[in-house]
């Protein structure tokens, strides 16, 4: 294995790489998803084009990429709560592969859905 | 008869892995890896241990990627296809080989106020610490803490802030923020707090997947951001 | 003083992680929702204008976002490029002002 990974081969470790990753993705996503949002103000043109474009499977691909990176970071995120509030618990240990049970729910759904 | 091939590290922060044929004997220990190439085979070799029998850590060192306490580690365990790597404890100045400088470890240790000051004399009646309360559950769960490094060794956020006071010393002043004798405690939340103490620790969970007494230090620290927390909000930090 | 701004912040962050888990859970259910029942821009943007329930929900939602995201970078900023200081907090400032403009806008695109 990679001598970087091999300490750090752990569900903490992969949970806090998930997290922060997807943090970052969905940080540089917002500004974008806001301004297409906005283009509803005053260019409902554009609006309708842009939209158009979504149509394409590559695009719903990459719509369906970005519900999976909310749905991991909301996860993570509600597990890091659970860390960070609630007493320790040995089983605390198995809340990473709980995170990652839900993210997949929620981007199942959405792929079904689509 | 059955050999180990052993890379050892050798040098200082530069350096070079020394390659090594060592028996491979039942019931072997890493230690006792260690041990036999320096009487038998590189007198020269640099390596700390004492006790031998997992009360001490001194014998910690990274052993195939992961920080272990070598004489508690079964090489059985670690190589099962008979290939080892030892390595000094990352994220602490190496002094020789195998050897590192602990002095940061230990000065960070004191700088998170790891130190106890009771409030009561000689002259005083005893504090009464009911074993079973909240609060001292809470530090018997952490108090086991030897300073081995393991934690300390394994935590990345040690790496990436250079600063960062680490999981052993938020978890020693974990255990005296909710000792009820201590006296001193609103400065020890001031000196535990900010981006170099318990708000850089991002849960990674690594100290608590390593440490060799089963400690989490994550809880203690994740105990001390609430604490700092609630002392802001009421403007006492 | 660092240990006070440092708890100040954890604070935050969490106070909007716990409004954001919330908000995340609403606004992925009717992601799904309008997906799955093929509306398309036009009938959602039917539904959701003039409606004030959605208005104030999203309002919510943006100051949450924009309380959250920011100091979330702060840390990767620190650890990942090693960028520490006044000057890496006043980029953030500004990144939450702009995701506090942009939004405003998209909210008023959307449910005005």
């Amino acid at each position: 294995m990679n001598p970087a990974l091999r300490a750090r081969n752990h569900p903490g470790y992969w949970a806090f790489l998930v997290h922060r990753v997807s943090g970052i993705l969905l940080a540089l996503y917002l500004p974008a998803h806001f301004w297409v949002l906005g283009l509803a103000l005053h260019d409902a043109a554009r609006l309708d084009a842009f939209l158009r474009w979504t149509d394409q499977p590559l695009v719903r691909l990459g719509e369906w990429g970005l519900v999976l990176l909310l749905a991991a970071h909301f996860a993570g995120g509600l597990r890091l709560l659970a860390l960070e509030f609630l007493p320790w618990r040995e089983w605390h240990k198995g809340l990473a592969a709980l995170a990652a049970g839900v993210t997949l729910a929620f981007a199942l759904a959405f792929a079904l859905a689509l | 008869m059955r050999t180990l091939e052993v890379r050892v590290w050798r040098g200082g922060a530069e350096g070079r892995f020394q390659h090594f044929e060592v028996p491979r004997r039942e019931s072997q220990t890493v230690l006792d890896v260690v041990t036999h190439i320096q009487r038998a085979q590189e007198p020269s070799l640099a390596y700390r241990f004492a006790c031998r029998v997992g009360m001490c850590g001194s014998c910690a060192m990274t052993v195939n990627g992961v920080a272990r306490w070598t004489c508690r580690t079964h090489v059985d365990r670690v190589a099962p296809d008979g290939r080892l790597e030892i390595a000094p404890l990352r994220n602490l100045p190496v002094i020789r080989d195998l050897v590192t400088d602990m002095r940061e470890f230990f000065d960070k240790w004191a700088r998170a106020k790891g130190r106890f000051e009771g409030r009561r004399t000689r002259r005083d009646d005893f504090e009464r610490v009911a074993p079973d309360s909240e609060a001292r559950r809470q530090v018997d769960a952490a108090i086991e803490c030897i300073g081995c490094g393991v934690c300390y060794s394994s935590c990345d956020v040690v790496a990436w802030n250079p600063d960062y006071l680490g999981p052993a010393a938020l978890n020693r002043a974990w255990t005296l923020l909710r000792d009820v004798r201590e006296a001193t405690n609103p400065e020890r939340l001031r000196a535990v707090a900010g981006d170099a103490g318990c708000h850089a620790c991002h849960t990674h969970l690594s100290c608590t997947e390593r440490c060799p007494k089963q400690i989490s230090p994550t809880a203690g620290i994740a105990g001390l951001k609430r604490a700092a927390a609630a002392a802001a909000l009421k403007g006492e930090l | 003083m660092s240990a006070r701004r440092e708890a100040l912040l954890w604070a935050a962050q969490r106070a909007s992680a716990a409004l954001l888990a919330l908000c995340v859970a609403v606004h992925l259910a009717t992601m799904i929702y309008a997906v799955h029942g093929g509306l398309s821009a036009a009938q959602i943007l039917e539904r959701t204008r003039g409606n004030a329930a959605w208005l104030a929900f999203y309002s919510v939602f943006l100051l949450a976002v924009v309380v959250h995201a920011p100091i979330g970078l702060r840390a990767v900023l620190a650890e990942w490029l090693g960028w520490r200081g006044a000057s890496r907090d006043w980029l953030l400032a500004a990144f939450a002002a702009a995701l506090a403009w942009l939004g405003a806008r998209a909210i008023l695109g959307v449910f005005l």
